[in-house]
């Protein structure tokens, strides 16, 4: 089954494979869970917020995010965020962003969507006292939330905002769609030019795999500890 | 703006000769559907079975199980797709390797198969965590009355289970059929391939991607309503997913 199987084609592509294609991968999943965290606080706290109109706009986003392939956001982003930025800087015909900025944008605003339910699932897990308490002490409404309830359900939270984060880490490689190099683009381009595709392709298995499974063995640990606290 | 909008073009015929540019999108539609279908039904029926191992007494079934879903769930399914698409048929004895290439629609069946198992492992998951639950009274009661691990299962653990994880399966369902759009990589023209397709020899990029994104939530509504109605149609008065 191994026999003509050649270690040699992966050994020799290991620089390409992780210093271009595995930094773009871990950059982009940084950013974009970094980015969507933020985005999809602040959606929680919007849906939140007691403003029917606000929670109205925050809810549509996330269900209308929700119900969409990842595929076509993909699409959906590469193609509109050159008018996006025509848009924004008022220049007079589409500005070109490239890969890594056009991919960041989907990322952010397509994991905002999921970020933003686990976030209220935090925020909600917080006793009615807590903020109750905040304003009796005089603290204003975003001095409640930086200090009192959002450092509790951020930390409450966090095996499932890392749990979604590997999601995040899997779901990049779906840049594939725009032939960017990302971990498995560079994979399939050395597969594609030495026609290894099955050394290839099982290599970058195993090191998905393997990253994913010691994260969330990372989680699992995380949880227990968490649990204990309680 | 300067992008020129042109809404007629869905009752264009598109060049593939096969009626308009609209025909195109929902034959799309079609594959999105069948293939969702065929994996969801492959996920229920695998995710079962290992969701029911990993609560089983013994060591080596719950195991199983365990390294199961590990398995699944681990790699992106694109490289899972990859992996049943291009080695698969490479690691097989020639002959089979051969007749697995020649497969008519071997992008239909391997995104079928491929999205099958990785939303198995999900099902999975869920079908654990409503036998678990369960109170413990529960499976206690069964054996006391005398029946068997298998009649526990089938007439007590498991019908409670799967009502209470009906709402958490729907979204599981919503998954698979947004999860076909990856299939895309091996060539299969489902409806975000099509829209692709259309974008390619039309240009009309916004026109195309608004019609498959419409098409998507209205699948979407359509689901969530169907499952609604499968929910009030099992509910058990008297417990929380009754009235």
């Amino acid at each position: 089954m191994f026999s003509n199987f050649d270690f040699n084609v992966i050994i020799r592509a290991l620089p390409y494979l992780f210093y271009e294609g595995m930094s773009f991968t871990i950059l982009l999943t940084a950013l974009s869970a970094l980015g969507g965290l933020v985005f999809g606080t602040a959606l929680a706290l919007m849906r939140l917020s007691g403003y029917k109109i606000l929670g109205r706009i925050a809810g549509l986003y996330v269900d209308f995010m929700r119900s969409l392939p990842l595929v076509l956001v993909i699409f959906w982003f590469y193609f509109l965020v050159p008018y996006i930025g025509q848009w924004l800087t008022g220049a007079s015909r589409p500005i070109s962003v490239g890969a890594f900025a056009s991919s960041l944008v989907t990322f952010i605003m397509f994991e905002a969507a999921y970020f933003s339910e686990i976030m209220r699932a935090g925020i909600q897990s917080i006793s009615r006292g807590q903020p109750a308490a905040a304003s009796a002490l005089g603290l204003t409404y975003a001095q409640t939330m930086r200090y009192v309830v959002l450092p509790q359900a951020f930390r409450n939270m966090l095996p499932v905002l890392i749990t979604q984060t590997i999601v995040l880490f899997q779901d990049t490689s779906l840049v594939y769609v725009l032939s960017i190099t990302d971990f498995l683009g560079a994979a399939s381009k050395v597969a594609q030019r030495d026609g290894r595709l099955v050394e290839m392709y099982l290599f970058a298995a195993v090191v998905y795999f393997t990253i994913s499974c010691i994260a969330s063995y990372g989680v699992r640990r995380l949880q227990s500890r968490i649990a204990i606290l309680r | 703006m300067n992008y020129h909008w042109n809404w007629g073009i869905f009752f264009q015929p598109n060049p593939m000769g096969t009626g308009t540019y609209l025909d195109l999108l929902l034959s799309g539609l079609e594959l999105t559907l069948e293939t969702g279908a065929l994996a969801w039904i492959i996920a229920l029926v695998t995710g079962s079975v290992v969701g029911v191992m990993r609560t089983l007494p013994s060591r080596s079934a719950s195991w199983f199980g365990f390294a199961y879903v590990e398995f699944f769930r681990n790699m992106p399914l694109l490289v899972q797709l990859f992996l049943w698409f291009f080695v698969l048929p490479e690691l097989l004895p020639k002959s089979a390797g051969l007749w697995l290439k020649q497969l008519p629609n071997a992008p239909f069946w391997t995104a079928a198969i491929g999205i099958g198992f990785f939303m198995s492992a999900r099902v999975a998951v869920q079908l654990q965590a409503g036998i678990g639950s369960l109170p413990r009274g529960q499976k206690m009661a069964a054996t006391a009355l005398g029946l068997t691990t298998v009649q526990a299962y089938r007439y007590v653990l498991l019908p409670m289970a799967f009502r209470i994880i009906l709402p958490p399966l729907t979204s599981e369902f919503l998954n698979t059929i947004k999860n076909t759009a990856v299939a895309i990589t091996i060539g299969l023209l489902e409806l975000t391939g099509q829209a692709r397709s259309m974008q390619e020899f039309s240009f009309q990029v916004f026109e195309a991607f608004t019609a498959a994104t419409l098409l998507y939530l209205l699948v979407n509504a359509v689901v969530v309503t169907a499952m609604r109605f499968l929910e009030r149609y099992v509910a058990i008065p008297g417990y929380i997913t009754g009235k």
